[in-house]
Order: C-alpha cells, then sequence, then structure tokens
C-alpha cells in the first residue's frame, strides 16, 4: 500500500474549505514516550485498591460497568435454570410456589435493570470517548456515582433474594398484589427502593453520555457524520432521560402508599391500579428501544467493517433512530390491551405499534444492503450478527402479530408471550453484545483470541436458545399463562416443558463456554496487531490496550479521515493533534460546539476522588433506612446526602482565573471557567430536562385519576380559592423574585458586588419553601383520605423539593462570593441555579394552575 | 400459604371431564366464533410471518459473496418503508377486521357475572328461579352469544376459556365485558391468565354449555359450593 493518506489528506481538506468547514494546523511532533509518562501521571487512577475506590476514568468505570453487569447475567441466568428446572415436570415439587414467584421476578428484573441497562451503559461509557476522540467522559464523578450506585442498589436486591424476602410480584410489580394489603412485608419495596436506587445511576449515564455526545465530538467531526454508533447512543440516552421518570415517579407513588398510606393505587379510597400500569408501561415500552438501540448501534459499526465496505443508508438510519426514539412513546397501551380499554383506543395503538416495526425494518435491510455492497467474511464477530438476524427478525415477527388486539387476547400473558420477549431480548440484545465482545476484545485486552472456543460456544447457544423458547410458542398457545409453577392437570404441556428446559441448558453450558473464551483471550491470548479488522473508527486509533488518557493529542478536521483509523495513529501519538499531552498537570480536554463541532473552550477535569463513593453509600443507607421502616432515621441520611452534593458542588469552584489555552498553533480556547457555555450548562439542561418528565408524569397522573378512574367521589374538595390562595401566591412570588434575584446577582458580579442581590434571592426562595410548608401541612386535606388528596401533597412536596434546591443555590452561592470565587466573569454556580431557579418557578405555576383546575372539575 | 393445597384436593375431587383432554386450554382448537376467528387470524399470520423470515433469510444468504453495487434506495426506501408498510396494512385490516367482529355490540341475550378472587371464581349467572351463585363454574348456554361482566375482589386476574374467546382482565373497581359463545353443548376449560399470588396457578374453572332447550333449568349450584358456603340463593 502506497501512502494514500497524504493525497486524501490534501483532497479532504480542499473539499473541507468548499463546504465552508474550518481547520486546524498540527502541532510539532514530540517524543511520543515522553508524552506518554506525562499523560499518564495526570489521568492515571490512583495505585493499588485505593484506585479501585476513588477511580473515575472511563475506561475503568465501563469495563467495571460491564464486567458487574456480566455477574449480573450470570446469576439472572443461574435463576432461569431454576425456573426451567422446576417446569420440567408438571409437578414440579422443587421450589414451593412462595420461592418460585421470588425466582422468577428476581430473573425478569435482574436482566432488565441489573444486565441490560448497566450493560449499555457500559458499553457508551467505555466507548463513546475512544470514538469521538477524546478522554473521558463529561463528568467523570458522575460516572463513578452512577457504578456506586448500580452496585449497592443490585446488592440490596441480591441480599433479599439471599434473605428470602426478595419481591415476588412479577417484574412489572403490578398493583393491588404489589400494594400493602396483598404483599406485606418488605418484599416489595425491596424492588421498589432497589431498582430506583439503580435508576439514579441510569439518569446520571444518560446525562453524561448526551453531553459527551453533543459537546465533546473530535474538532470537524459534524453531528452528521459522527459514527453510526454515537447516534444511536444519542438516542437511546434521550429515551433514558424522558422515560425512566415514569417509573421513578410510580415507584415513589408506590413507595409511599405502602409506608405512609396515601392512596394513589388503592380503589377504595379513589385511587386506580391502572395508573401504576400507565406508568410503568410508559416506561417499559421505551425500556425495550433502550435496549435494543445500543445494540443496533453495534451492528451498524461491525457489520460495514466485516463486510469490508461503509454502512449503506447512514441517513435513513439516523432517520428511522429518530422515529423509534418518538414513536416508541406512543405504544405503551399494547402491553394493556385486555385491561379493557376502548376500542377505538385499541386500534390507534395497535396501529402506532404496528408502524414502529417499520424504522426497525429500515434498519434491517439497511443492515443487509450492506453486506450485498461489500463482501462479507465469516469472523467471530459475524457469526454472532447471523444470530442476532436469525433470532431477532423471529422476535420481531411474533411482535407484529402480539400488535394484533385480536390475537392479543389469546397470546397474552401466555409462555407465547415468554417466547416472544426472550427472542427479542436474547436476539436483539445478547446476540449484538455477544459480537460486540468478540469484535472489541482485541481492544480491551490486547490480545488476540483462541481459536475454535468461540465458533462452539456460538452453535452451542444458537442450538440452546431456539430449542428452548421455539417450542414456548406452541406451549403458549396450547394454554400455558405464564407465571405459573406447576400444571397437574394439563399433561398436553409436559413434552414442550421438558424440551425447554432440556435445550435450556444446552443454551447455559453455551453462554459459560463464552465466558470461558472471554477469560482465555484475556489471559492467555497472544498479543493482538494495532487495528486486527481494519474499522475505521477512531476507537481503533489507539495504543492497545487503550491507555488511561485514549489520545495523546486530539484528533482534528486533518486526522479524522474515515479511512481504516490505523494512520491517525502515529500523529496522535506524537502531539500532532490538538491540545497535546498534559502540559499544565491536569486532566483536560476540547469541548466542542453541537452542530459543526468547532473547537470552543477547554474543559478541565476533576481528578480522582473517592466522593462519588461515599454519596452512593449516604444513599444506600437512605434506601436501607426506608427499607427497615425507621423513617425518621432517614432525615439525617437524606441531610448527609445533601452535605456531599454540597461537597460535590465545592469540587467545581475556582477562585483564580485561569489563562486561554493555545490548543493548537494559533487556536487559542478558554478554560471552562470562562467559557459562555460549558458541559455542565449543556449537562443541567439534560437533567432538567428528565426533571420535567417527571413533572409531567405527575400531571399525567394527576389528570388520570380525575379524568378516567371511575373510582368513589372524593369527599368534600379542599377548594383552593380561600385560605390557600395566599400561600400559593407567595410560593409562585418567591420563586419569582428569585429569578429576579439570581439575574441581579450576575449582573452584578461583574462588578463584584452581588452579596444584596445573593441575600435577597436567598430569602425570598426561603421565604417560598416555607409558604409550601404552611400550605402542605397547615391548609391542604389529610393526604391519606383520598387519592386526589394524595396527589396533590405529592405536588406540594415536589415544589417544597424544588424551593429548598433554589435555597440551597442561593446559600452556595453566598458560600462562593465569600470566598472571592465570583469574580471577573468567573459566575461560579449562578449560571446553573438560574437554570434550576426558572424551573422551579415555572413548575410551581403549573402545580398550582393543575390543583386549582382540579379543584374546579 | 398451603390453604390452596386443600383446594387442589377438592378440584381433583371433581375430574374436569373432558373429551379430547389434550387440548383442553388450546387456543387453536376453537370451539365457538370468537376463538374460532382469531384461530384463523393465528394461522393467516404465521403462514404470511414465515414468508417474509425465509424472505430475509435468503436476503441475508444470498450477501455473501463478491460485492455488488447495489442502490441504497432500494434497500432502505422500497424495502424498507415501501414493502414493510404494505405488509404491515395488511396486517393490520386482518386484525381491525377481526377485532371488529369481537367488539360486544348491542345487547347479548345472557348476561353473566365472573367475579374473580384470590384464589377463585364467583359466577352469577340466571337458574331456574332467579339468579343463582356458583363457584368456580360457569354456566351458559349454547349456541348464543353470551356477555361476561368480569369484576375482581382484591388485585388483578383475568378471565381467559381459550377455546371460545381471548382473555380479559379483571381489574379491582372496574367492569369488563366479554363477549363469547360456545358452538356446541360441553364443558369448556378456564383459567386464571394475569398472576394474582401464590394461587396463581391453581386458579382453574370451567364453563358449561348447556343445550338451549335445557338452560337455565339445568343450572344449579356445584358440589364444590356446599363446601364453600356458596350455594343457590
Ligand atoms: C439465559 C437464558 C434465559 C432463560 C433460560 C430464560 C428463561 C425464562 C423463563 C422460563 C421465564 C418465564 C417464567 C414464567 O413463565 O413465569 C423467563 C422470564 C423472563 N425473562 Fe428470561 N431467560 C433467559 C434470559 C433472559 C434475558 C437475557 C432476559 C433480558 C435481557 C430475560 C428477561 C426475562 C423477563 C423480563 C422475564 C419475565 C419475568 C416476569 O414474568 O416477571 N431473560 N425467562
Ligand atoms: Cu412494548
Ligand atoms: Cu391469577
Amino acid at each position: 500500500m502506497s501512502d494514500p493518506t497524504a493525497l486524501g489528506r490534501e483532497s479532504r481538506a480542499a473539499a473541507r474549505s468548499r463546504s465552508g468547514a474550518f481547520d486546524i494546523p498540527e502541532n510539532p511532533p514530540q517524543r511520543a514516550l515522553a508524552l506518554h509518562r506525562a499523560l499518564t501521571a495526570v489521568w492515571a487512577n490512583d495505585p493499588g485498591w485505593r484506585g479501585q475506590i476513588t477511580a473515575v476514568n472511563h475506561t475503568t468505570l465501563g469495563l467495571r460497568f460491564m464486567a458487574t453487569a456480566l455477574v449480573f447475567f450470570a446469576i439472572g441466568g443461574i435463576l432461569a435454570m431454576l425456573i426451567r428446572t422446576q417446569l420440567a415436570t408438571p409437578e414440579g415439587a422443587f421450589l414451593d410456589t412462595e420461592l418460585y414467584n421470588q425466582i422468577f421476578t428476581m430473573h425478569g428484573s435482574i436482566m432488565m435493570f441489573l444486565f441490560a441497562i448497566p450493560m449499555l451503559e457500559g458499553l457508551g461509557i467505555y466507548m463513546l470517548p475512544k470514538m469521538l476522540g477524546t478522554r473521558d467522559m463529561a463528568f467523570p464523578r458522575l460516572t463513578a456515582l452512577g457504578y456506586w450506585c448500580y452496585l449497592f442498589g443490585g446488592l440490596i436486591m441480591l441480599g433479599a433474594l439471599f434473605a428470602g424476602v426478595a419481591p415476588r410480584d412479577g417484574w412489572f410489580m403490578y398493583t393491588p398484589l404489589s400494594g400493602a394489603t396483598y404483599s406485606p412485608g418488605i418484599n416489595a419495596d425491596v424492588w421498589l427502593l432497589g431498582v430506583t436506587f439503580v435508576e439514579i445511576s441510569a439518569i446520571a449515564a444518560a446525562v453524561e453520555i448526551t453531553v459527551t455526545i453533543l459537546r465533546q465530538r473530535a474538532p470537524g467531526m459534524k453531528l452528521t457524520e459522527m459514527p453510526l454508533f454515537a447516534w444511536y447512543m444519542l438516542g437511546t440516552s434521550v429515551m433514558m432521560l424522558a422515560g425512566f421518570p415514569p417509573l421513578i415517579l410510580a415507584s415513589v407513588l408506590l413507595e409511599i402508599e405502602r409506608a405512609f398510606g396515601w392512596p394513589f393505587f388503592e380503589v377504595a379510597r379513589g385511587g386506580d391500579p391502572l395508573l401504576w400500569q400507565h406508568l410503568f408501561w410508559l416506561f417499559g415500552h421505551p425500556e425495550v428501544y433502550i435496549i435494543f438501540l445500543p445494540a443496533a448501534g453495534v451492528l451498524s459499526t461491525i457489520i460495514p467493517v466485516m463486510c469490508r465496505t461503509r454502512i449503506l443508508g447512514y441517513g435513513a438510519i439516523v432517520a428511522s433512530i429518530v422515529a423509534l426514539v418518538f414513536l416508541s412513546f406512543g405504544l405503551w397501551v399494547h402491553h394493556m390491551f385486555t385491561v379493557g380499554i376502548p376500542h377505538m383506543a385499541l386500534a390507534f395503538f395497535s396501529a402506532a405499534s404496528l408502524l414502529v416495526a417499520v424504522p426497525t425494518a429500515v434498519q434491517v435491510f439497511a443492515w443487509i444492503g450492506t453486506m450485498w455492497q461489500g463482501r462479507p467474511e465469516l469472523h467471530l464477530p459475524m457469526y454472532h450478527v447471523l444470530g442476532f438476524f436469525l433470532t431477532f427478525v423471529m422476535g420481531g415477527l411474533t411482535g407484529v402479530m402480539l400488535a394484533l388486539v385480536p390475537f392479543n387476547w389469546q397470546a397474552h400473558d401466555t409462555a407465547f408471550v415468554t417466547a416472544h420477549l426472550h427472542y427479542v431480548l436474547i436476539g436483539g440484545f445478547v446476540f449484538p453484545i455477544m459480537a460486540a465482545a468478540t469484535y472489541w476484545m482485541p481492544q480491551i485486552t490486547g490480545r488476540a483470541r483462541i481459536r475454535g472456543v468461540g465458533e462452539a460456544a456460538f452453535w452451542i447457544i444458537l442450538i440452546g436458545f431456539h430449542g428452548t423458547f421455539f417450542v414456548m410458542h406452541l406451549t403458549g398457545l396450547l394454554g400455558m399463562p405464564r407465571r405459573i409453577d406447576i400444571y397437574p392437570d394439563n399433561p398436553e404441556w409436559i413434552w414442550l416443558n421438558l424440551t425447554s428446559s432440556i435445550f435450556s441448558f444446552v443454551m447455559t453450558i453455551g453462554f459459560a463456554l463464552f465466558a470461558l473464551d472471554l477469560f482465555l483471550q484475556a489471559t492467555l491470548g497472544k498479543r493482538s496487531a494495532r487495528n486486527p479488522w481494519q474499522a475505521p473508527t477512531l476507537d481503533w486509533a489507539l495504543a492497545l490496550p487503550a491507555p488511561a488518557y485514549n489520545f495523546a493529542s486530539l484528533p482534528g478536521p486533518r486526522l479524522l479521515t474515515g479511512e481504516p483509523a490505523r494512520p491517525a495513529l502515529l500523529p496522535l501519538a506524537r502531539g500532532e493533534g490538538v491540545l497535546p499531552g498534559a502540559p499544565r498537570g491536569r486532566r483536560e480536554f476540547l469541548v466542542t460546539s453541537i452542530g459543526a463541532a468547532r473547537p470552543d473552550h477547554v474543559a478541565v477535569l476533576p481528578g480522582n476522588t473517592a466522593l462519588p463513593l461515599w454519596l452512593a453509600g449516604a444513599i444506600a443507607l437512605f434506601v436501607l433506612l426506608m427499607l427497615s421502616g425507621h423513617y425518621i432515621w432517614t432525615l439525617p441520611a437524606l441531610t448527609l446526602v445533601a452535605a456531599l452534593i454540597w461537597r460535590w458542588g465545592r469540587g467545581l469552584t475556582t477562585e483564580q482565573d485561569h489563562p486561554a489555552v493555545e490548543a493548537a498553533p494559533g487556536l487559542s480556547l478558554p478554560v471552562h471557567y470562562h467559557a459562555h457555555a460549558s458541559l455542565g450548562h449543556t449537562g443541567t439542561i439534560c437533567l432538567l430536562f428528565s426533571n420535567g418528565a417527571l413533572f409531567a408524569s405527575l400531571l399525567f397522573g394527576l389528570g388520570f385519576l380525575t379524568l378516567v378512574t371511575p373510582g368513589p367521589d372524593a369527599p368534600e374538595a379542599f377548594v383552593p380559592g380561600q385560605s390557600a390562595i395566599p400561600a400559593m401566591a407567595t410560593v409562585v412570588a418567591g420563586l419569582a423574585l428569585g429569578a429576579i434575584g439570581v439575574r441581579l446577582a450576575r449582573h452584578a458580579v461583574q462588578g463584584e458586588r452581588g452579596t444584596g442581590a445573593l441575600w435577597f434571592s436567598a430569602v425570598v426562595n426561603a421565604l417560598a419553601l416555607l409558604a409550601v410548608a404552611i400550605l402542605g401541612l397547615g391548609l391542604m386535606d389529610d393526604p391519606t383520605t383520598h387519592a386526589r388528596d394524595a396527589l396533590r401533597g405529592v405536588l406540594a412536596g415536589y415544589v417544597a423539593l424544588h424551593a429548598l434546591i433554589c435555597t440551597g443555590f442561593a446559600a452556595f452561592a453566598l458560600d462562593q462570593l465569600r470566598r472571592g470565587e465570583l469574580a471577573n466573569g468567573r459566575t461560579g454556580t449562578l449560571k446553573t441555579w438560574r437554570f434550576w431557579q426558572d424551573f422551579s418557578l415555572a413548575t410551581a405555576l403549573l402545580a398550582g394552575a393543575a390543583a386549582i383546575m382540579q379543584g374546579g372539575v | 400459604m398451603r390453604g390452596w393445597k386443600v383446594k387442589r384436593l377438592i378440584m381433583s375431587a371433581v375430574p374436569l371431564a373432558l373429551a379430547g383432554c389434550d387440548t383442553e386450554l388450546s387456543a387453536l382448537s376453537p370451539a365457538g366464533p370468537a376463538a374460532a376467528q382469531i384461530a384463523w387470524l393465528w394461522w393467516g399470520m404465521l403462514a404470511a410471518s414465515s414468508a417474509l423470515f425465509l424472505l430475509v433469510l435468503v436476503l441475508v444468504a444470498m450477501s455473501f459473496g463478491a460485492p455488488r453495487d447495489v442502490p441504497a434506495r432500494r434497500w432502505t426506501h422500497t424495502l424498507g418503508v415501501g414493502f414493510s408498510l404494505a405488509v404491515l396494512s395488511v396486517f393490520l385490516a386482518a386484525g381491525l377486521w377481526v377485532g371488529e367482529r369481537l367488539v360486544p355490540r348491542g345487547a347479548a341475550a345472557v348476561e353473566v357475572r365472573a367475579h374473580a378472587f384470590q384464589w377463585g371464581w364467583r359466577f352469577t349467572q340466571p337458574g331456574p328461579r332467579g339468579m343463582v351463585e356458583t363457584h368456580d363454574v360457569l354456566h351458559i348456554p349454547a349456541g348464543e352469544p353470551v356477555d361476561v361482566i368480569v369484576t375482581a375482589e382484591d388485585v388483578i386476574h383475568a378471565f381467559w376459556v381459550p377455546r371460545l374467546a381471548g382473555k380479559i382482565d379483571a381489574v379491582p373497581g372496574r367492569q369488563n365485558r366479554l363477549r363469547l359463545q360456545a358452538d356446541e353443548p360441553g364443558r369448556y376449560a378456564g383459567m386464571c391468565a394475569e398472576f394474582c399470588g401464590v394461587g396463581h396457578a391453581i386458579m382453574p374453572f370451567e364453563v358449561i354449555a348447556h343445550p338451549s332447550e335445557d338452560w337455565p333449568q339445568a343450572v344449579t349450584a356445584t358440589a364444590r359450593d356446599a363446601d364453600s358456603d356458596g350455594g343457590e340463593q
């Protein structure tokens, strides 16, 4: 191969200037080894066991997420084996029903919340910075917090399993079965609190992933040209931001109902069990796509490489991702076709459910077209891609069947659905993840695999899987419901079940072999070539295994080749790219603009710290106190959480001015303290978007209970007209004045005289808080009497929490002022605070309006 | 926790005497119009899906070989959007057509009530002298449409007689209506199809369709009711 890159580079640069794109000149080359040493000193984890606790690096944490998820997959798999052993014979004398219920509930919950979601988060966290050409995720401490929350939440659920008090109401926890009356004991609380805990990590990851994709792409990597995997992860994380809040809200409501007797789902006091189902599936359906999209991103990355070509239909694929994100929020009702829904609604949701198959079909055909366009080579990842086609297409087709209401009425809640969901989840997630593992293992470990074991594992898994689940379609059509432990009166199911059970053990052997293959590769494999697949993406333009800092210098427009990534490797390692080395002795990377990825500023990151661990530990303490019913003691725990969050904020401050950084010849960039739109800015918007989804779910609940629920009439309504109006007006006025105050403070800070404005904001926010407290504790009706009052109580609590947060921001800003951190245009926390203040004001207004309107109904 | 064991003993004392017992709960051996329509829908979908599945497999298999110059739009637009929309429209039309015929329109001549609780069923139906309440056995006339009003006492259950019709949930606080019809007199097995706690697997019931000339004279409280304090009212 003569050197095509130099030539390519020239013509690309020409093309760039024609399309109005920008250019960044190269830095002078340095000695690669010296750069490596300097960067490692700054970016590496602390040595020894401390390093495991204080690590915030995305490579470490991404791998840790994935490894932990793998352990949970194994545990979930063992539970599946117990289920299949029980079902192998009709009398199934092996587990008693109570235990069996715990086991299938834990199997489903572990697989969904502790395996699939963390696995895809880990993949994104590990891979995205490498693919996008940056050095870490946007908020490294948040990555670590997410991991610890996941680990502790998972451990709490596992602990419950071993103590025999695991959740037992099925992975969707339908009320009233999961309510206090029919599920006494802590089993259900374990699910509600444990899963919510784990969800904190999902939200954290979603915020980070969104910000990283939007703001940290290598300069010149336009949004419309970034690797498809990033598009898929962007879609996934936006769905997580919007999709998890309904479940968090539902869990919080049910936990409040169970712990304090506020009725939300209890019919006798005006609640509605269907509200739970709506909120659950508002999360649950998008969840399916949240799991599928990253896997599809893996396929879109691997298939072209395995076929020596480029992906076909990039634009069409991006369009289908966007379509999926929107459509998947409009079909949750297809999980509720049998609950008694008006039949026009049935027809609508049936059509919508079919429509969502179109973007999926576009992707499947684009992948097949890519294979036609290239020359497929049967490497091991390609086996798993073929396993995906074979399995997922069948699952998709049974999904289309289930979207037809009449058929759904027969097949719903039978073994047919169990078969369908495993075809989709194992076909659409596990096979692609196995493809990803075999594809990226050389990148992760720097070693090549041992031939033969992986192929054997693939065939055994494939045969085991289809042997287990194919017959289950028939078992379901012959009438076997899901979630039963015995079937003594139905000899016609015996052979089918026995077949499933036997093949499920075959599948388990296959998975064990797969794990063995990974282990052998990591320990015994020979050194791998630098880019064994000749892949074009930047994740292969690294030394193997990846160094802590990823890139010694960041790829600029001249090095974004789109050809096999290899030619970029040397210049990057020699520091010819942007922002080379670590000359200022701190962790730095480049932040770019959202669309065209123009260099915007340089972000300085916090280093290794154990703070995320302590914060997660404090939250775990709160969860454990809730579980053990020591509700009063949760207050000190919450105070501890707040104190640690304060500490966290302190880590982001600076009391000096920072000179601009010369990132490349002639390219001088401000440091983020002085930047207009920092990463924190984008992250706050993401977080508030998610918070808005939470609030919208709350309003949805209020509307649903008011308009749809047939329940008993509410007792004499509290009319927010007379006594309450002054209090409500005070809340809104306090928050509004706070919003003015924070703006005044920002202006004043330029002149270093913000004290007055800050004190003013602090006082009015505290006043708003006081007014909500008076409203909630003194004026509103007892929340335990009726669902309407309970939901209003929650609304008041939501507003109170936000008033408290705004007061906290004011206090924090005052502290910053005292320390001299607000000066010379460094606005510290003021900008984030302003977002929160405006958000709190808007939600308080809406909450008040909703309460008044509902009073009028 | 073991209360249901006793109930199981009682249940087995009243054997579910059924001809062709290996299809007792099979949605694929329909015995009434609703179940029959759905079964046809299933066979149609199975045929279509098998064809689609084969098509995809063939396309994948054909991709192995020398690179070809392929127009991207043919794959993403023609196949991805056009073809799949066409196929899905056919599916949707079939689904709506069948669904339309399952909707309970107008009043059925006979209305019975099914009330689910942890863990059993209480049915209320017309008898020789007014309404009769029975446990775990529902009497209906054969050859006529019957509306079942399904309710629940405690948690969510589901009423399902696979050979007669699809299922419908029994939700506390709500009344759901399911229309079914047994073409021939006979006994049809049913069961709870929504997870409802430790007794979920042992919540079967039976629908007895009487020849219309015997109905409602033949409706009597069952032996089981004597044990479980139900009985004629
Ligand atoms: C390792 C092979 C697996 C086997 C043998 C297996 C087996 C089973 C079986 C037999 C059930 C049905 C229990 C019932 O009828 O009550 C079940 C339920 C379920 N499985 Fe799996 N499974 C496997 C992997 C997975 C994976 C990878 C996922 C998700 C990523 C998953 C998610 C679920 C869910 C959500 C349920 C429903 C649980 C519920 O009803 O509450 N399974 N599994
Ligand atoms: Cu769904
Ligand atoms: Cu049940």
